[in-house]
């Protein structure tokens, strides 16, 4: 800022309130109504003070779960959530530093074609390919297995260009001065290139495994079974009981969650994940 | 250590540019080799065929009796300094300098000791466990000079090491590689566009030009007989004065006004002469060309006076305590003349 009123200031900051307030505000509502007994939502009003079902709320969701509504006890889906989230996230990671890697350090036949491939899935998210994807998942017989729910997710343009767009920035002379150094491209690789790309891996990690996290569709087309159900379709079918009010304090519940993992992998990264995003190491 | 032989060597990048044109070259076992030219002349190009980052087009590199045209850069056993430095910048700067030693399988106390010793040498030992972040550019200099010397190379490769310094460092850098070579003896090619660098440090220069070699000399023997005008013009500060010419019968004339007589051994007709600045000087009164003094530069130790001659533009080195007027007249010492056929630029045999 060039100026620094007190009044600009003052407003800057009432923006910001008003930001913070309009995001936390839903969190507050759920973790309040997940303190709640199933009746304290008929008024049709949402309290906003807690209540004292808390305890009762979570020990049943995470040890029965919700059989009316087809959702397993929360422990299960919590899990499959994190082996698809942190697969995802690290299949990713593993896949597109490679490729980029390839792209930008060696030179091979075609590797221009190998490039547009590359960026031209970006146009074909899962979304657009489901249909295709789900026939090839299936016909391999990878319905209801973690290996369904991740690998047709696993390959990534975006994260493929970051490394590249990183690599690029990374002195030729490195290399040079590694060659002499007598590594070769292996070494390379792991001795210089993966230690500078640290901060960028963390930031991408953080970002991929919230996408992961917060898979909804494929994961429904694809597991039949409850054992391989996600948090995120627990929460759906939960909410979608048919003949019957939603539970809402289970519900809530569940979200709750579901949201922790998330929280705990940002908060947990958040150093080194501001770092990747504003600086380089260089 | 060991000696270098490049042998009709030349390169052409894809995309037909010819970067080296047919070079020889003999570089003695422990000699310090300086390749200088304008930008663009090569001489990086040159170095990196010699490191083994560039392929040879035609011709070959030996180091030691051994052609290494096919041998990887580790196995040719040389330590490049470059101009950027690359340090691993996530490596302190112990690891920088091992980090080599430990890809040959060198014995840990091994590497420990000659880690301390390049760090000795090089007055780095406070920094050891630094990242090059933490450097100044000169120390980081130091680093890369060390990451080169621990490896206990056949030859040093340096490509412009200095020109990221400021001009008090690099005399004084400069200073130490010449020492630090002396000292270890190493045969070392060093390339700059600093013709300062190049005479100050070199055992021998090698002028380049478009990728050819212009010529080949100790600092002195160039700047004193360059074979060509492009090395006059690139050789010595301030460049040596070029002017066409008339020989006739022992007369030198610029624009018809002679200059210089008695001059022995160039055959009449047209040539260009060259004069440094220092070689023109105040006439004795009464004698000498008329020089009109366009403006002056004061270097402090010398004034640098620029004017013309019948037109031609001239610079002479002049003590600044002598008077100046606009027009003063000035003397050219015959056997002082540099002469260079008219066509080629070559230097004529006297
Ligand atoms: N990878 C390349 N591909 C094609 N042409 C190149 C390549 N590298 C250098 N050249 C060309 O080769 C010629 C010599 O380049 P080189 O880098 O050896 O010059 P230099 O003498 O080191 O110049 P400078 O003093 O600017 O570093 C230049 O004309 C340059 O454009
Ligand atoms: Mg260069």
């Amino acid at each position: 800022m060039i100026d620094r009123h007190p009044w600009l200031d003052a407003l800057a900051h009432a923006v910001l309130i008003a930001g913070i307030l309009i995001v936390a505000f839903p969190v507050y509502v759920a973790v309040i109504a997940s303190t709640h007994g199933p009746n304290d939502f008929m008024s049709g009003l949402v309290p906003l003070l807690p209540g004292s079902d808390a305890i009762a709320n979570y020990s049943s969701m995470l040890t029965d779960g919700l059989s009316s509504s087809g959702a397993p006890p929360l422990g299960g889906m919590l899990w499959n959530s994190l082996v698809m989230a942190l697969s995802i996230a690290f299949g990713k990671i593993a896949i597109s530093i490679l490729s980029a890697y390839a792209i930008v350090y060696f030179r091979f036949p075609f590797r221009a074609v190998a490039f547009w491939m590359i960026f031209v899935t970006l146009m074909l998210p899962v979304e657009v390919r489901i249909v295709p994807t789900f026939k090839v998942v299936a016909d391999l017989g990878l319905l209801d297995s973690y290996a369904g729910l991740t690998i047709p997710l696993i390959a990534s343009a975006t994260a493929t260009f970051l490394f590249r767009q990183f690599f690029l920035t990374v002195p030729e002379e490195l290399m040079e001065a590694a060659r002499i150094d007598g590594a070769g491209p292996l070494k390379f690789f792991r001795d210089i290139l993966l230690p500078l790309s640290r901060t960028n891996i963390a930031a991408l990690f953080v970002i991929l495994f919230i996408y992961g996290w917060n898979q909804y569709l494929w994961p429904m087309m694809i597991t039949t079974t409850s054992s391989h159900y996600t948090i995120v379709m627990g929460i759906k079918r939960m909410s979608d009981v048919a003949d019957a009010l939603p539970q809402w304090n289970v519900v809530m519940t569940t979200v709750v969650l579901a949201m922790l993992p998330p929280v705990i992998v940002v908060v947990g990264m958040q150093r080194l994940f501001v770092k990747g995003l504003i600086e380089t190491e260089k | 250590m060991s000696a270098i032989e490049i042998t009709g060597v030349s390169k052409v990048y894809a995309g037909g540019v010819r970067a080296v044109s047919d070079v020889n070259l003999s570089i003695a076992d422990g000699e310090f080799i300086v390749l200088v030219g304008p930008s663009g002349c090569g001489k990086s190009t040159l170095l990196r065929m010699i490191a083994g980052l560039e392929t040879i087009t035609s011709g070959t590199v030996s180091i030691g009796s051994r052609v290494v045209n096919e041998v990887d850069p580790a196995a040719r056993n040389i330590a490049m300094v470059f101009q950027n430095y690359a340090l691993y910048p996530h490596m302190s700067v112990y690891d920088n300098l091992a980090y080599g030693l430990r890809n040959r399988g060198v014995p840990k106390a091994d590497i420990d000791a000659r880690v301390a010793e390049a760090a000795r040498m090089l007055e780095i030992e406070p920094f050891l466990q630094r990242k090059p972040k933490q450097l100044s550019g000169g120390q980081r200099q130091r680093v890369a000079m060390g990451r080169a010397i621990v490896r206990k190379p056949d030859a040093f490769l340096f490509d412009e090491p200095l020109s990221n310094l400021d001009a008090k460092l690099r005399v004084s850098m400069r200073g130490e590689i010449r020492q630090l070579q002396r000292r270890l003896g190493v045969t070392s090619v060093y390339v700059t566009h600093d013709q300062l660098e190049a005479m100050t440090l070199a055992d021998r220069i090698v002028v380049l030009n478009g990728g050819r070699i212009e010529q080949v000399g100790r600092p002195l023997d160039v700047y004193h007989n360059p074979a060509s005008t492009f090395v006059a013009s690139f050789i010595g500060s301030p460049a040596m004065n070029l002017a066409d010419a008339e020989v006739t019968n022992g007369l030198v004339a610029i624009g018809g006004q002679v200059v210089a007589s008695g001059v022995s051994g160039v055959k009449d007709g047209q040539v260009i002469v060259g004069l440094r600045a220092e070689d023109i000087q105040p006439a004795a009164p009464g004698t000498g060309v008329p020089f009109a003094v366009r403006y002056i530069e004061e270097l402090g130790a010398l004034r640098l006076v620029h004017g013309s001659v019948e037109g031609r533009h001239l610079t002479m080195a002049l003590s600044p305590d002598l008077p100046l007027a606009d027009e003063i007249k000035v003397a050219v010492a015959a056997d002082r003349l540099h002469f260079f056929e008219d066509g080629s630029g070559r230097r004529m045999t006297r």
